[in-house]
């Protein structure tokens, strides 16, 4: 016998084991993300070569239990052993990850994997974390006792690597040879017969109601869980008919003790005797390096300090290291392509498409990556390092004033990288409410997108002057841009969590994995993925739009007009003026006509009905329009900024950029559009607004109508608006 | 004698998790309670029998910091309330 598929390999384990670190050095670059159809679980899959099999590694979530209590855990249990909804076939092998620092509760999740009833092979991750807090593990034993092959490993160093790919290659063989049934761990009863009896009752119970009864592993979750996902997974008609079996068989196990304690006991208990003589422990807890580090880090005082240091070193950092890409952006590469496109081409609209349209509108959002490849790099580092679940216990009074819990923040805090993955990751958030209210104010959390828009204004507009000698002025403005949906979110959450979504306090239970110096490989990886979905957006959405933007702009163009200008042009050459004065008049002519001809665009048209709505802001129609535009996607302000200055600008001239362009524009009065307060309430606008219909989609989806991202779209704009034009009027008193 | 009197009868009294000192090992008497919360409490290694140690307080009234099962666990006061020891 041999596999009719690719074998697939399901990496399974608790949080903070090594996971992702032991997937990446198992399939190196090669893997994909997408998701779970129909739920916003994240699906990360990837390539493994194990003995003479090429094998598909899927990296689950990560999960405590397989107690299905949110989305995450659902699929979980569905692509072990069920293959119900979220996968063709049960996994071939599971690669279990155990931490040898923390066996017991490792063994947890391990113990409910054994009944689901496929081969196993155990990867031993963090014997050195273990060894450094005195405790011995016996691997020989351990294997002896669990009688399935365990290999450790320690992925960083890569060691253990080979070895255990060379044993799941093994094993899929011995599978291959015999089948999955003859490859089995040992079967362990660890519970009692009225736990086993009530299996098969609903077992029964499905099949009178003439469907498949699920696999013993998930009718055991379904009798166990209260509120379990699992039952939602079945046919409306099948739940409604063993609803009843199950509340009985709920109510005959509950007799003598609650049912999650039943199952509890029955584990630990197998655990305890599982582990007897394997693992050696000290009489008393050993003070590590881990404890010392959290004696500041969550130390009353000091732990605000260093939170508020962390967070400042990032925002410097960007800026700092923004800086030499903004000089690139503005004399480098867009310029020199959009030029050399306009020399070796007949000037008229196909010219004139790709130097303003694509390279002047794609070419400046893609000059943006570097940085947010940063931000995201500081955000996976402090993931990565166990600095996050301290962030989160350190803001978790805060965040329960406001009705919510520190489990809030870290999806909160991801959303000041991108909205999307934040949202995702709140899918880990149990309780429904909840999650839907950090849902809800991820958005206004400012995200990468929104950072083109702040360094591009900022830099042009706010002096680089120093404050206290040291801190940027810019950068202070930068934190402030990111402070204010922080801050907006407060209020918004509270709201929220005292009407529409108005429910107990949320609970926080968090475990704190001990420190340890980030994986330069893991890090680098999550970074880059977030970079690249931003860069696939600038290569579908910002084109599509720029293109638009351009058109507009571009068109109609009149032969009248053109003809009028050309005269004039015939008129200056005619006059055989000196070199020099020769070309300042045709300067002039041209600027002129570009002039003539973005006014009677489209965008122009477009632009002055729409000037009203946004007048009271200071806002031109070419902001106004810009601002329109980006309603799509935020990134694309500062393609639609570069479209119609590039297109209203003499294209003979050099260029000096967008930056430069913005600092000129003026009102048809001769006034700067762009006063301080102007460019602050862009800002601000930014910062408020939901500009990202890729946000709205997967809101959408995650919660199942249109309903929650309407309202999300609706609260924020008006919030945007009413900011940006408090900050207008207020800014202009003072400065 | 009265004082050793009170000490035996305060051992043996329940009392409420986030009552230890940072540094005091207390033995979980039950958990109260129902439903998702107290199931994840059992799942991650709170159980009647089981030792725990008080690691540190968070400041400003925030979440414990408890060790169980050789690793780290926070978890807010009102749901450590729902264990008791002795």
């Amino acid at each position: 016998m041999s596999f009719a598929h690719t074998p697939q390999v399901a990496l399974v384990g608790n949080p903070n084991t090594g996971k992702t670190t032991l997937f990446n050095a198992l399939t190196g670059l090669r893997h994909k993300v997408g998701n779970y159809p129909g739920v916003t679980v994240e699906r990360k899959v990837g390539a493994l070569q194990a003995g003479e099999f090429q094998t598909e590694l899927v990296d689950l979530p990560g999960i405590y239990s397989l107690a299905a209590h949110s989305p995450d855990e659902m699929v979980a249990v569905d692509t072990i052993a069920w293959a119900h909804e979220f996968t063709q076939r049960p996994a071939d092998l599971l690669l279990v990850i155990l931490d040898a620092s923390n066996l017991r509760r490792n063994l947890y999740l391990y113990s409910q994997l054994l009944e689901a009833r496929r081969p196993i092979v155990v990867a031993l991750t963090m014997l050195d974390v273990a060894e450094s807090t005195g405790v011995k593990v016996d691997v020989d034993k351990l294997r002896e006792r669990l009688r399935v092959p365990v290999v450790p490993v320690h992925a960083k160093k890569g060691v253990g690597i080979q070895e255990l790919k060379d044993t799941i290659g093994q094993h899929l063989a011995h599978i291959a040879a015999q089948g999955h049934e003859a490859h089995l761990p040992p079967a362990h009863t660890v519970h009692t017969d009225a736990v086993y009896d009530a299996l098969a009752q609903l077992g029964e119970s499905f099949e009178a109601a003439g469907a498949p009864a699920p696999p013993d592993f998930v009718r055991l979750r379904m009798i166990l869980d209260e509120d379990s996902y699992l039952l939602h997974m079945v046919d409306d008609a099948t739940a409604q008919a063993v609803r009843p079996t199950i509340a009985s068989l709920r109510k005959l196990l509950s007799a003598q003790r609650a049912l999650p304690a039943i199952e509890a006991h029955a584990r630990y208990t197998w655990i305890t005797d599982l582990l007897a003589g394997v693992v050696e422990k000290p009489e008393k807890r050993v003070e590590t390096h881990s404890d010392r580090i959290d004696d500041i880090i969550t130390h009353r005082v000091w732990g605000a300090v260093i939170f508020v240091l962390i967070m400042t070193a990032i925002f410097q950092a960007i800026f700092t290291w923004s800086t030499p890409l903004m000089d690139f952006i503005e004399t480098g590469l867009p310029m020199m392509l959009g030029d050399k496109v306009r020399a070796s081409m007949a000037p008229g609209a196909l010219s004139s498409l790709l130097a303003d349209g694509i390279i002047g509108g794609v070419g400046g959002v893609l000059v943006f990556v570097p940085q947010i490849f940063v931000l995201f790099l500081f955000i996976a580092i402090l993931e990565d390092c166990g600095y996050m679940a301290r962030a989160a216990v350190l803001v978790d009074k805060l965040m329960s004033k406001i009705g919510l819990s520190g489990t809030s923040f870290i999806p909160m805090l991801s959303g000041f990288a991108c909205a999307i993955p934040a949202i995702m990751s709140a899918q880990t958030i149990a309780d429904k409410k909840d999650r839907m209210a950090t849902i809800l104010v991820i958005p206004l959390m400012s995200c990468s997108a929104r950072l083109p828009i702040y360094v591009l204004l900022i830099s042009a507009f706010v002096p680089a002057t120093y404050v206290a000698g040291f801190l940027s002025l810019q950068s202070l403005v930068l934190m402030g841009m990111y402070a204010i949906g922080l801050v907006v979110a407060i209020p918004v959450a509270f709201l929220l969590k005292r009407t529409v979504l108005k429910g107990p306090s949320p609970t926080f239970v968090m475990e704190l994995p001990s420190y340890k110096w980030p994986d330069p490989k893991t890090v680098l990886l999550s970074a880059w993925g977030q970079a690249k979905a931003f860069l696939v957006n600038a290569g579908t959405v910002i084109l599509a739009v720029s293109i638009v933007v351009w058109a507009l702009a571009y068109f109609p163009r009149s032969e009248d007009r053109n003809l009028e200008f050309e005269t004039a042009r015939q008129e200056v050459l005619a006059q055989n003026l000196s070199e020099e004065a020769e070309e300042e008049a045709l300067h002039e002519v041209n600027a002129a006509e570009e002039a003539a001809n973005i006014n009677a665009s489209f965008l122009a048209q477009m632009g002055k009905a729409v000037e009203p709505v946004f007048s009271p802001l200071g806002w031109d129609w070419k902001l106004s329009m810009s601002v329109l535009a980006s309603f799509p996607a935020r990134e694309i302000i500062i393609a639609t900024l570069g479209t119609i200055y590039s297109v209203g600008s003499d294209a003979d001239e050099e260029s000096e950029g967008l930056r430069h362009a913005l600092q000129q524009s003026t009102h048809p009065d001769g006034s700067p559009v762009f006063t301080i307060p102007v460019a602050l309430s862009v800002m601000v606008f930014f910062a408020l607004c939901m500009q990202c219909f890729a946000t709205l989609a997967i809101m959408k989806k995650v919660t199942g109508t249109w309903k929650w991202p309407a309202f999300a779209f609706f609260y924020m704009t008006v919030l945007a608006y009413i900011g940006a034009l408090l900050t207008s009027r207020i800014g202009s008193l003072f400065l | 004698m009265a004082a050793a009197a009170t000490t035996m009868s305060s051992h043996a009294q329940a009392r409420k998790l986030s009552a230890l000192k940072p540094g005091e090992v207390g033995v979980i008497e039950r958990l109260r309670g129902r439903g998702y919360i107290v199931q994840r409490l059992y799942e991650m290694g709170l159980l009647e029998g089981h030792r725990v140690e008080m690691v540190r307080h968070a400041p400003f009234g925030g979440p414990v910091e408890i060790c169980i099962c050789d690793y780290h666990l926070s978890l807010r006061r009102d749901e450590a309330d729902l264990v008791e020891i002795t």
